[in-house]
């Protein structure tokens, strides 16, 4: 009964609300505020409301735009002017002389098979670095024996860079194409497994439980609970794993290979084309930037629950 | 269909009810440190008939969610017995519902896909388990929200979809491990009112874990009440409120008369589980009068 009187109390005042005493609370004047009630519809114009939702992305976007430009400017003056302060820009090529080049290359299938060759290497040695590395880690983040058999022989090989591997590699395998994927498979693989295993360490164990709890048994619990649990970090050791599979990719071609765009770009130093040395730079980031968005795009689909 | 819907579609109440009869036995569980053995819990009896919603209450550190655990199944007493239904608990089942203190729901997993991962586990086609889901979504009012993903969610509809994925198997009990202690005080008092019309509907025997004296009288048909460590049962207080029961009772004098005597029971417990020089000091606050003349001697 009390309780129902304190209701009838705090209704009465909303109740006569159109009669606004001047002894009115004032906690209650914005909500009746007629400036602020005009405002409103203002905002939500859908165009200004998308600009005002937004307004941090433009900010960045407009910043790092400026950025670029203020980089290009700086390289273009230190090129035209044959800059020589200690560090010498006497040979640098200019960014016009590199975009004709660059606009030469597109049309140019030389170049191109350049470029898809190392896509195609990426392509093998990530893939199968990442279908090794990801269930191996699973493996070990689940079954301790394994994990305390296989992690030391892995953290004896971890530390040597793939590059190391390159003479090596040359003697383990038949041809120069596939010593090239290896090392790119090598560079990837331990940044994956970390990952992953790091991934297993953290899975909630009151999730493990819940799934207990409701019936999960061993191979169930691994795809319902571990994998999806582990994903994220699967995700960052791809990321991870991508980026030193570029570096050990290009490293390779600049020291064994034939073709590839690492090749192609020291080959322009030996062959004194300056301007393709600038174009096969460029080329390795935006390839290198193209293919983690790749994988921070396929890891959004697959992990639909992290989209706020 | 899954038993569960059988269940809330209006079955003989009566058929449910034969089941879920906890007993545990003579409890005992140790834990084993560099100093030796530590005895978590000691000696204890509980009993939950079928149908029955019995509470655990005690200080932190008490072992009244080891108690819960052992019956889940997680854990093993050291001597002593856990059973249901005559059947010893050997470890987890789909049985004996959970519900969690921490938000236990997969994040990866829709609120439909949670509430269905039960009904997976026990190979129930995909259309079926759907349709089941559905169903025991929209009865706790959680039809909006069956494409959400747990992130988007209030607290208090987080451990609503806990309870019914607990739920959805069909199980004989069900445990929770004070699933409200996160949410706020308001909502606290809804969820409650949420658990009595679920537990009225299905039959189900729940033991329920808290150190909410409120609570634990509200829902509960009985209450045992725990020592601080090594815990073990200090009184077992039946709560003869009539059914249903709605929040005003909270106001009865027969409610308030069970929360004066747990209360007393209850601090004596905390006090002893702080340690003999919390309990000195703290004992010579609680009884003094706080009147404006005591005050002043204190200062």
């Amino acid at each position: 009964m009390q309780h129902m009187a304190l209701n009838s109390i705090s209704a009465e005042p909303i109740a006569d609300d159109s009669a606004l005493a001047p002894g009115t609370p004032s906690i209650r004047k914005p909500s009746t505020d007629p400036q602020r009630a005009a405002e409103t519809p203002r905002v939500a114009q859908p165009v200004r409301r998308w600009f005002w939702m937004y307004r941090g992305k433009f900010r960045a976007a407009a910043i790092g735009l400026v950025a670029l430009l203020l980089f290009l400017l700086t390289w273009h003056l230190l090129t035209t002017y044959r800059v020589n302060i200690y560090i010498r820009f006497l040979n640098v090529p200019s960014p016009e002389q590199v975009l004709d080049r660059a606009i030469r290359a597109a049309g140019d299938p030389k170049f191109f098979s350049h470029v898809t060759l190392s896509c195609r290497r990426i392509l093998l040695g990530f893939l199968i670095a990442a279908l090794i590395a990801v269930p191996l880690g699973l493996i070990m983040g689940r079954f301790r024996l394994f994990r305390e058999f296989v992690f030391p022989i892995s953290e004896v090989f971890r530390p040597i860079p793939a590059i190391a591997w390159v003479p090596m590699a040359i003697m383990l395998w038949p041809t120069n194409e596939e010593s090239i994927v290896f090392i790119t498979f090598l560079g990837s693989f331990f940044p994956i497994l970390l990952n992953t295993l790091h991934g297993m360490s953290l899975v909630d164990p009151v999730l493990v439980r819940a799934a207990e709890s409701l019936g999960a048994r061993r191979f169930a619990m691994f795809r319902e609970v571990y994998f999806p649990a582990t994903l994220p970090h699967i995700f960052t050791g791809l990321t991870i794993g991508m980026g030193v599979a570029w570096v050990s990719l290009i490293a390779a071609e600049m020291i064994s290979g034939q073709f590839g765009i690492g090749y192609f770009t020291w080959e322009a130093y030996s062959l004194v084309q300056y301007s393709d040395i600038a174009l096969g730079m460029i080329c390795i980031g935006v390839l290198g930037l193209a293919s983690s968005a790749l994988i921070r795009g396929v890891g959004n689909l697959v992990m639909p629950w992290g989209r706020s | 269909m899954s038993e569960a819907i059988r269940g809330t579609m209006g079955a003989p109440a009566a058929a449910r009810v034969k089941s879920g009869l906890i007993e545990i036995k003579n409890f005992n569980l140790n834990y084993e440190t560099m100093d030796g053995a530590v005895e978590a819990v000691t000696a204890v009896d509980i009993r939950v008939e079928p149908g029955e919603f019995v509470s655990i209450i005690g200080p932190s550190g008490c072992g009244k969610s080891t108690l819960l655990n052992a019956v889940a199944g997680f854990l093993k007493p050291t001597s002593g017995t856990v059973t249901v239904d005559g059947e010893r608990v050997s470890g987890p089942s789909a049985d004996r519902g959970m519900v969690f203190q921490q938000y236990s729901l997969f994040p990866w997993k829709t609120v439909r896909q949670n509430v269905e991962f039960g009904l997976k586990m026990k190979g129930i086609e995909r259309s079926r388990r759907e349709q089941a889901a559905r169903t025991l979504l929209g009865i706790a009012g959680l039809s909006a929200f069956e494409n959400r993903y747990p992130q988007s969610l209030s607290g208090g509809m987080k451990q609503r979809v806990g309870i019914v994925r607990a739920l959805a198997t069909g199980p004989k009990v069900l445990l929770l491990d004070e699933p409200f202690g996160a949410l706020d005080a308001q909502t606290r008092l809804i969820m409650q009112q949420v658990l009595t019309n679920m537990w009225q509907n299905l039959k189900i025997s729940v033991l329920f874990v808290t150190h909410d004296i409120d609570e634990a009288i509200f829902l509960s048909d009985r209450v045992y009440c725990m020592t601080a460590r090594p815990g073990t049962i200090k009184a077992e207080i039946p709560v003869p409120l009539e059914r249903p029961r709605k929040q005003s009772i909270m106001l009865s004098s027969e409610f308030l008369a069970l929360r004066r005597g747990l209360m007393s029971l209850i601090r004596e417990e905390s006090l002893k589980a702080m340690g003999n020089e919390a309990n000195a000091l703290a004992l010579q606050g609680l009884n003094l009068d706080m009147s404006a003349e005591n005050i002043g001697h204190i200062i």
